[in-house]
């Protein structure tokens, strides 16, 4: 199926480093250098998400305050998107936008948690004693910062893109799988102009308590993911929140609007084995016709199996290729990672860094995805 | 258009569906619960699965008769799934066993660490300071490795994984929550991947099995459900004027979609068309729809306009019909507006009157159950229809079923966060 030119006209960012892409072009040109918090949820580290100041993407306080974290680094993200586009004071066309986020869960109130943990310790009664408590310690609106699918129902709100959204769920693959389907419908003719992106606050104990569950958090001191197999293996969470503007060619045309980069059709496969990510990633690569010099963003994880498969394989198709291991900037950013990766590859293209990047995504326990990006004329 | 074209009004390929499967509160199979739905019968009954002492609302149409272990949210739902996928598989007879030629697109409740998990982690370590447990602890607990197997049970991939995994689906599978809209939005993006040629055959499926203390108490303090819990089966009243909220349901619901052509080459048995999808979202508010009930007008209108109909060709509505006063008046005004007064006449039942809110599901369940509809040339009733409303001048079918030829089904459905889809399922190609 040949399909129609499909282009990025916008970017926002937001990470560790900062905002947008200057701190990241940075960071990429340079020894990396990422910022840590080791000290808040010790043995573990995290990339914490860089000081902003929201009300410059979330002006309402009241908007702010129905957030969670990862509703607000999304909808900052999401801010800086279309104010890289030039749409952010173009209701007509936002109100026909349409939203595919990639999104886990917000997180828990974590003072209620534990406090209802104690008590059920020595409760007579301990099913009336958590309904009693929850009932009465839960915020009601705390349901809606939790909620997958309220980062887009916030952007929709806070920026007025209204066409209609979709909320992908599913650890990095869902990353991938959003800017996929995306790309495919506007190759299709099936929209003309979309929002994709996602979110995510490493910055909670409840988030490293699901990992920390399989034994798959980094705890020693700052490795490079790609030397982290030799020792164990291991990822280091980030906070981050990354989206990009997608439009027909003819779509930005007719706005008037310029493109960043072309963005082709992206591939993914379910990869449910560590064992075969290594050929599932070389599998994606020959389809998608990249290039063995092209510039690569890994979103290599940090865990054993599917770095060592990850390395081997980008060193034998792309034996020349400079590689950046994006979780050594700013950590693995789970469900974000992919649109993160093509933020930062937009900006190397738009940078005339590089002519074409390839984005990789091979989840922490499965998925397989690859995003090419080519520069524009 | 004859029923032998293979394409749709704007040269695309058609979309038939050649299987369905259900499990709900009703029942198992699609023959259980139609009969059930057409009898008026309500699965809505008691909470037993934990204690209700203290709660406002202590009712539900959980699914009781199937086992999942370690009994939560994710497992229930995967159990779910994989019933109502079996049935759809198995009737469409597409491929063979473990081994579905197309890809997999599933609406997937929100998951994370439960209550039962939550209280074993925190006993699986001496109380610090003071006896007060700290997230700190918890972590140290996860970290003994005991609970491993729980960071993949409590993955947001998970359930899709293993149903791909069981049925063989192609590609990288798709999990998505559009909120209480996520059924239909599953059924949508079967329907965009072929027409977009990517695959010849799609398996959408809706499931939910998320009825415990937390996600009730959440509901609840949003004063979203119904507190009228005695007796059970009364509490869901949609479209009436004493409607005081939804009730909470479990159940799965599986559709599997082809392109007309590759039905029909096959042999398949098509049992009816999605013709039309449509979509709008809301800035409005968070939980409320905009109060001109523009965004629901338009998803309406685009599903009509998508199938290439007109608004009088609809001939029965499949409403969203939680029974909440919010929801019911602007599902109300949003049809009014698009078809009139002609309105006043088409008849529009919930099953949500009997099943209570599949929440995730609910999309996909309903979507099967229009497509029973069609097939029984029956409508299932709205129950609990004994005030009406007079801001609600529709015929609801109220508490009894009717015969009634169906042609063109809308299928409405409304989520938090400004969702709204609506699906258009034909007897026929328009």
């Amino acid at each position: 199926m040949t399909g129609r030119d499909v282009l990025v006209t916008g970017t926002g960012i937001v990470s560790s480093l900062g905002e947008g892409p200057e701190p990241h072009l940075v960071a990429l040109a340079g020894p990396a250098q990422p910022r840590l918090e080791t000290e808040r949820f010790a043995p573990y580290a995290v990339h914490p998400a860089a000081a902003v100041e929201w009300g410059l993407q979330i002006p309402k306080k009241a908007d702010q305050r129905q957030m969670e974290a990862w509703q607000k680094l999304g909808v900052y993200a999401a801010g800086l998107a279309l104010d890289s586009a030039g749409l952010k004071d173009d209701p007509d066309t936002k109100s026909r936008m349409q939203l595919v986020v990639a999104a886990g869960g917000g997180e828990r109130d974590d003072a209620v948690d534990c406090q209802i943990l104690t008590g059920l310790r020595t409760a007579a009664d301990p099913g009336a004693y958590l309904n009693e408590r929850l009932t009465s310690d839960l915020r009601p609106t705390l349901f809606l910062a939790q909620l997958s699918n309220l980062l887009a129902g916030n952007i929709a709100i806070v920026h007025g893109v209204t066409g209609a959204s979709r909320t992908f769920m599913g650890e990095e693959a869902c990353g991938v799988d959003a800017l996929r389907i995306a790309q495919a419908r506007i190759a299709a003719g099936q929209a003309e102009i979309m929002l994709v992106g996602g979110s995510y606050n490493a910055e909670r104990p409840d988030a490293l308590l699901n990992f920390a569950l399989s034994g798959l958090l980094w705890r020693s001191a700052f490795a490079s993911v790609w030397d982290r197999p030799a020792a164990g293996g291991g990822l280091i969470l980030g906070s981050g929140g990354a989206f990009l503007v997608l439009e027909s060619a003819e779509h930005a045309a007719r706005r008037g609007a310029a493109g960043l980069a072309r963005l082709a059709p992206v591939r993914s496969m379910r990869s449910p084995r560590p064992d075969e990510a290594g050929a599932d990633l070389t599998r994606l690569w020959r389809e998608s016709g990249a290039a063995a010099d092209a510039l690569v963003l890994s979103g290599a994880t940090g865990v054993s199996a599917q770095t060592s498969a990850e390395h081997a394989a980008l060193a034998a198709l792309a034996p020349d290729a400079t590689v950046h291991a994006v979780g050594d900037l700013v950590g693995h950013t789970l469900e974000a990672s992919a649109p993160l990766g093509a933020v930062l590859a937009t900006a190397l293209l738009a940078d005339r860094q590089a002519g074409e990047v390839v984005v990789t995504s091979v989840g922490h326990r499965r998925g397989a995805g690859l995003v090419r990006l080519t520069g524009l004329p | 258009m004859a029923a032998t074209s293979t394409v749709d009004h704007q040269g695309r390929p058609l979309v038939a569906v050649t299987g369905l499967g259900l499990v709900t509160s009703l029942g198992r199979g699609q023959a259980e619960n139609w009969g059930a739905l057409t009898a008026g019968r309500s699965g809505i009954h008691a909470v037993t699965r934990f204690p209700t002492d203290g709660l406002r609302t202590r009712i539900a149409g959980t699914v009781d008769f199937v086992a999942a272990e370690p009994f939560c949210a994710p497992a229930l739902a995967e159990r779910l799934a994989e019933l109502a996928a079996e049935e759809a598989v198995e009737q469409a007879a597409l491929g063979r066993p473990g081994d579905f030629p197309g890809a997999l697109f599933m609406a997937v409740p929100p998951v994370e660490v439960e209550w039962t998990q939550r209280r074993a982690l925190a006993e699986a370590v001496p109380p610090g300071g003071g006896g007060e447990v700290t997230y700190a602890e918890l972590l140290s607990a996860a970290a003994t490795g005991r609970f491993h197997d729980w960071h993949d049970l409590f993955s947001f991939g998970t359930v899709a994984d293993r149903i791909a995994d069981r049925f063989g689906t192609v590609g990288s599978p798709i999990s998505l929550s559009t909120a209480c809209s996520s059924g239909a939005t599953a059924v949508q993006l079967g329907v965009e991947a072929i027409r977009r040629g990517e695959v010849e055959a799609a398996l959408c499926i809706g499931t939910d099995g998320s009825v415990n203390p937390e996600s009730l108490i959440r509901f609840s303090l949003l004063s979203a459900l119904s507190t009228q819990n005695d007796p059970p089966d009364a509490a869901a009243k949609p479209f009436a004027k004493n409607r005081d909220g939804f009730v909470m349901g479990e159940g799965a619901a599986a559709l599997v979609l082809e392109s007309a052509a590759a039905a029909r080459a096959r042999g398949a048995r098509i049992l009816g068309y999605v013709l039309g999808c449509g979509e709008r979202g809301d800035g409005f508010h968070r939980t409320r729809s905009s109060p001109d009930g523009a965004p629901i007008v338009a998803a309406i209108r685009g599903a009509i306009a998508d199938a290439g109909l007109r608004s009088d060709d609809i001939d029965y509505v499949n409403a969203h019909g939680t029974g909440t006063p919010e929801n019911d008046k602007m599902e109300a005004l949003g049809l009014m507006t698009v078809l009139g007064e002609r309105m006043r006449e088409v008849p529009i039942s919930s099953n949500k009157s009997m099943i209570g809110h599949t929440l995730t599901a609910a999309g996909a369940v309903e979507a099967v159950v229009s497509l029973l509809t069609i097939a029984h040339g029956r409508l299932p009733p709205t129950i609990n229809y004994a005030v009406p409303d007079p801001a609600i001048p529709l015929d609801v079918v109220p508490n009894v079923a009717r015969d009634h030829r169906v042609r063109h089904v809308l299928s409405n459905s409304f989520g938090f966060g400004g969702q709204n889809t609506c699906l258009l399922i034909g007897a026929e190609p328009a």
